[in-house]
């Protein structure tokens, strides 16, 4: 988060105690006060404020849909993985109040349109993980039963391989989201290797993405 | 278990009491009996093994099986089992894909009413006289019957590096 703040200047602890007292008694004016006061404010952009705390407090939608699924509940709702480390670890079990939708697991065609009506109900802003290899893209089930990929019909905002994925991977999964929502995403393979420039975006002349 | 004698004897008792086309076969295969009976005779011989002497009283199985080369076709399947006896029968019968039809059993063993749906569902086998004959697994709207073996499997093309300039517009 960008933050500007006046550097403390250099005293001991026991003269800060003395000034705090100081001031909670009322002794402090002038000079002195200003300095008190601005040691102890932070300046940010109200976006940016709002970001952290989105990012901060995620409440994953309490949805499973296949094996991934008991992956899933491990990370959310076991001490062993502790979300809440990252904050996201108070599932809600109506998409109204939800704002991530993480997809454990294939999906078929008779559940697709019932994901997209939880999609559609969860409240602006809202963020989906496809986790695993089936809703990423079907992953062995190339068949008549499954959709393959779920970003066929909703956005999908971090895909996490794995079949299913570790709790570790899906936690990471979690931490990237986080990144993307301060704005900050990680370009991961594309940084590392200088391929800056070669995501595949919207581009109006072409008409396709 | 009945063996290849008594699966004869079961076989001649049905020809008795249902009538002699009922019968089409008798297979004893790997310990297993099975009767294969005209499409038109699986009523009539599904409710005298269900009411005989020695009743089959309860219904394991009912599936569908697409032979594809081979004609007929589809294949419905019966298993039977009788708890006291701790006995099994199987009970087969093949269908021409266009068009089949057979009498559903569901009023002698309800437990056939989801799986003759999955059979419709799956095969397109029509159970005349089902109660709510209605797909049970695949959308409503779904158009085909998708185990039948000349079905598309479906699914897409896995793209690696050196095959996707053969799927052109693979992005789309």
């Amino acid at each position: 988060m960008e933050v500007t703040r006046t550097p403390v200047g250099k005293s001991d602890m026991r003269v800060r105690q003395l000034r705090a007292q100081q001031m909670l008694r009322g002794e402090l004016a002038g000079k002195d006060l200003d300095e008190y006061v601005e040691e102890r404010l932070l300046f940010t952009r109200l976006e940016t404020a709002q970001n952290w705390a989105r990012k901060n407090a995620i409440f994953p939608l309490g949805f499973g849909l296949a094996c991934c699924a008991i992956e899933m509940i491990t990370v959310i709702g076991s001490p062993r993985n502790d979300l809440a480390r990252f904050g996201a670890e108070a599932i809600r079990f109506t998409p109204r109040q939800a704002d991530l939708l993480i997809l454990s697991g294939r999906v078929s065609i008779k559940m697709a349109p019932i994901i997209r009506r939880l999609y559609d109900q969860m409240l602006e802003p809202k963020w989906v993980i496809a986790m695993g290899a089936c809703s990423s893209s079907a992953g062995m089930f190339a068949n008549y039963a499954v959709v393959q990929g779920a970003d066929k019909f909703l956005p999908v905002d971090v895909y996490v391989p794995g079949c299913p994925p570790r709790p570790e991977a899906l936690i990471y999964g979690i931490m990237k989201l986080q990144d993307k929502i301060m704005g900050t995403p990680d370009m991961g393979w594309r940084e590392r290797y200088g391929a800056e420039g070669t995501e595949e975006v919207e581009s109006p002349e072409s008409g396709h993405a | 278990m009945p063996d290849a004698t008594g699966l004869e004897l079961i076989a001649q008792g049905v020809r008795d009491a249902v009538g002699a086309e009922a019968i089409t076969g008798t297979l004893f295969h790997r310990e297993q009996a099975t009767l294969e009976v005209a499409p038109a005779s699986v009523y009539p011989v599904l409710r005298h093994l269900r009411e005989a002497e020695e009743p089959w009283e309860s219904l394991m199985s009912l599936h569908g099986c697409d032979y594809l080369p081979e004609e007929p076709r589809l294949g419905v399947h019966y298993q039977l089992l009788s708890m006291e006896r701790c006995e099994r029968l199987g009970v087969k019968t093949r269908l021409g894909v266009d068009d089949p039809h057979l009498d559903t059993v569901v009023d002698l063993f309800p437990t056939a009413d989801y799986q003759e749906r999955e059979v419709y569902d799956m095969f397109g086998v029509v159970f005349d006289g089902h109660p709510d004959l209605r797909r049970i697994l695949m959308p409503e709207d779904y158009v085909g019957y998708p185990q039948r073996r000349d079905f598309p499997i479906g699914g897409e093309p896995v793209l690696f590096t050196f095959n996707e300039d053969k799927y052109p517009r693979w992005y789309e």
